[in-house]
């Protein structure tokens, strides 16, 4: 069973939604993105979706593209980013990392000599943002071969063929774009959400992430009553940012915020379950 | 030098690449975020139904003729090629259009159908600001509303262009990431489609982006090589010996050569530019130096680092400054059909002058790219030999950056 699978078991079992922070590898700087994702654990992270930097980030919005800029300005490359998965294994073996980027850099490496290593470095899934499902072939059957789960998105422009062929190349999650637009645009209509991932869940029974617009810990909680994963990246990127040059406050920041969503995603599970999940 | 229009074609589709795909052998495909798929599906729907649309291949083609100003003359350059001893240098004038470039020819096409599909306002992304100003040119006359993305660095350096989006209604938007050039308007402009998908049509000016955005406007620009097939015939009675032009994106190119290829006597020449040397790194060449990869929606030749980054790219005229190339050039150069050279800042900008002094035109710095090799080329050719060169666009937009690099205050 995929690590993301499991977690994904262990947290139905507790009746929980699972919080998944994506953060750019390499940003602020290559040397702080593994006691990041650390921080990010002990927060409240379920899994975490770590960016490759690409030079031309096309779905993403401003914040994102900045962290990626933030991190080429250190040369940080795919193979940096899968050393630091590997070192965040050293303390961490449990919970998923799922690697997020663009088909370029990972075409550049080799597609066959990226799943290795990614396997290698312990990764779990990987979610490559421009290569959508027809074009996605050769390189699922390499994910597959490897042991990594692929995760694919789906819009709200999406139509249901379509879903259905996304739903049966995924694996692990399966990553619902909230809104039609950007990484970190604000206009998420939550009706609308639910109407799709509800469409996704007939097609599929892998669980649904959403994210793309996810703000806060209200965001985040109405997201959590719909999906199975509620998905985080520009408004952490946002604190991220906010403090480039202190970062001690800088990771403080970033643990409220999360914090606060577990807060908020957790508020109807008993605290005896809480405990337990703990442990 | 008036010449009979060309034949009216019935249909604007072409040709067996690409495939249903998109594809031109390895290049071209659609690697888009997943929001973008039904949109882009439902333009090659459209696109599909309408290229094939006699009243829409009228109406195109009447304003090709009533507004753009075609058929563009094919003018024999008498004294360039006497200078140069060698073969009669030919240019289609596509600088003569309206708008002053053969960008207009596909915006007036895309326009035709984003007003079909009932959009309502159009993006798109420039870089030398051509096809912005085509795009805002063809916004301002259907009344649609127009954002035009470019990089803050292309804005500096083609004021004029800038000022005259404006006057035509346009909204011009400062691109401040990355690069600040051309590729990171592309960018901004497929996150604001992506955005904006319901009400807006995205007018790609080059034969690069995801498909259809290759054959599209491929086929919105192959009136320019069709109609230099016929004028030359019709002034010499045979086909040229070589086809000449600039590539950036490729668009003025593929329009030129598309029509020749199955004339396997035409040798054709795309020039990329080599800025300040291919030695440098600071030239935008991904033909002749690049490697394979994947950007802006499609496979191609780009410039990349040895992490996959895409790099900065330099050439002194703004619309070669790209990373990128169209897929179906990829294509044509690994089956070998057309040999793609470079041409280095200082040849252009002498080619520039050249033209300017000896024939009284004045060309873009784009197209002086073409011109350069050209001239290379005549020299060892006989007199009996015709080339023709693809004159893509006009100088005017580029004086300052001409007198800027000359010391000379305007």
């Amino acid at each position: 069973m995929s690590r993301i699978q499991e977690r994904f078991d262990a947290l139905a079992g507790q009746g929980r939604k699972a919080l998944v922070p994506y953060i750019t590898a390499g940003d602020p700087h290559p040397e702080q993105t593994v006691a990041l994702m650390h921080t990010l654990v002990e927060a409240g992270a379920d899994m975490i979706e770590l960016g490759v930097p690409f030079s031309d980030p096309m779905a993403d919005g401003p914040v994102i593209q900045a962290a990626c800029e933030r991190a080429l300005a250190h040369n940080t490359s795919l193979r940096d980013t899968l050393g630091m998965v590997r070192s965040f294994r050293q303390r961490d073996e449990d919970t998923p990392v799922i690697l997020m980027g663009y088909q370029n850099p990972v075409e550049t490496l080799g597609t066959r000599e990226f799943a290795r290593l990614a396997r290698q470095s312990e990764a779990d899934g990987v979610l490559t943002v421009d290569l959508p499902v027809e074009q996605a072939g050769q390189a699922l059957e390499t994910y597959r071969e490897h042991g990594l789960d692929t995760v694919f998105l789906i819009a709200p422009t999406t139509s249901e063929a379509r879903i259905k062929k996304i739903c049966e190349a995924s694996s692990g999650l399966i990553y619902y774009v909230s809104l039609k637009g950007v990484t970190g645009a604000g206009h998420m209509d939550i009706s609308e959400v639910k109407n799709k991932v509800r469409e996704i869940k007939q097609h599929s029974s892998l669980p649904v992430g959403v994210g793309f617009g996810v703000r806060d810990a209200e965001s985040a909680r109405d997201i959590a009553s719909i999906a199975d994963a509620v998905i985080v990246g520009s408004a952490l990127i946002r604190q991220i940012e906010a403090h480039l040059s202190d970062p001690d406050s800088m990771k403080k920041k970033v643990a409220d915020l999360l914090r606060d969503m577990r807060e908020a995603l957790d508020l109807d599970i008993p605290e005896a379950d809480l405990s337990a999940t703990n442990s | 030098m008036a010449s009979k229009a060309p034949e009216r074609p019935e249909t604007l589709a072409s040709g067996q690449v690409p495939d249903r795909a998109g594809m031109f052998g390895e290049y071209g495909g659609r690697y888009v975020a997943e929001t973008l798929i039904e949109p882009l599906a439902q333009l090659e729907a459209a696109y599909f139904k309408f290229r094939d649309d006699p009243g829409f291949v009228a109406e195109f083609e009447a304003d090709l003729s009533h507004y753009v100003g075609r058929p563009s003359p094919l003018y024999l350059a008498q004294r360039l090629s006497e200078k140069y001893g060698g073969a009669q240098i030919y240019l289609k004038r596509e600088d003569l259009n309206h708008t002053g470039a053969h960008k207009i020819n596909n915006t007036v096409g895309q326009a035709l159908l984003a007003k079909r599909m009932n959009k309502t306002r159009i993006i798109a992304e420039t870089g030398a600001g051509q096809h912005g100003v085509a795009s805002a040119t063809v916004a301002a006359r259907l009344g649609l509303e127009c954002v035009v993305y470019m990089g803050e660095e292309d804005i500096h350096r083609q004021a004029p262009n800038v000022y005259r989006m404006r006057l035509l209604g346009a909204e011009v938007v400062p691109v401040r990431s990355g690069s600040k050039t051309l590729k990171d308007a592309l960018n901004e402009a497929l996150r604001d489609w992506v955005t904006h998908v319901d009400t807006t049509f995205y007018i790609i000016g080059t034969v690069a982006g995801p498909h259809p955005y290759p054959v599209l406007v491929r086929d919105f620009q192959t009136v320019i090589g069709r109609e230099a097939k016929t004028q030359l015939q019709e002034m010499t009675g045979s086909l040229p010996d070589a086809l000449v032009a600039c590539v950036g994106g490729g668009s003025n190119a593929i329009g030129l050569f598309y029509p020749f290829l199955d004339d396997a006597g035409v040798r054709m020449f795309g020039i990329e530019a080599a800025g300040l040397g291919l030695e440098t790194q600071r030239h935008s060449a991904p033909l002749n130096t690049g490697r394979p990869g994947v950007l802006h929606g499609n496979r191609t030749y780009l410039m990349e680092d040895e992490n996959g980054q895409i790099i900065e790219t330099h050439s002194i005229s703004a619309g070669l400054d790209y990373p990128g190339v169209g897929p179906e050039h990829a294509w044509l150069k690994d089956i070998g059909r057309v040999q793609y050279e470079s041409v280095t800042d200082e040849q252009a900008l002498a080619a520039f002058h050249e033209l300017t002094r000896v024939e009284g035109i004045i060309p873009a710095l784009e197209s002086s790219h073409a011109l350069a090799y050209a001239l290379q080329l005549a020299a060892k050719m006989t007199p009996e030999q015709k080339i023709v060169v693809n004159l893509s666009g006009r100088g005017d937009k580029d004086i300052n950056t001409v007198a800027d690099i000359e010391g000379i205050e305007l």
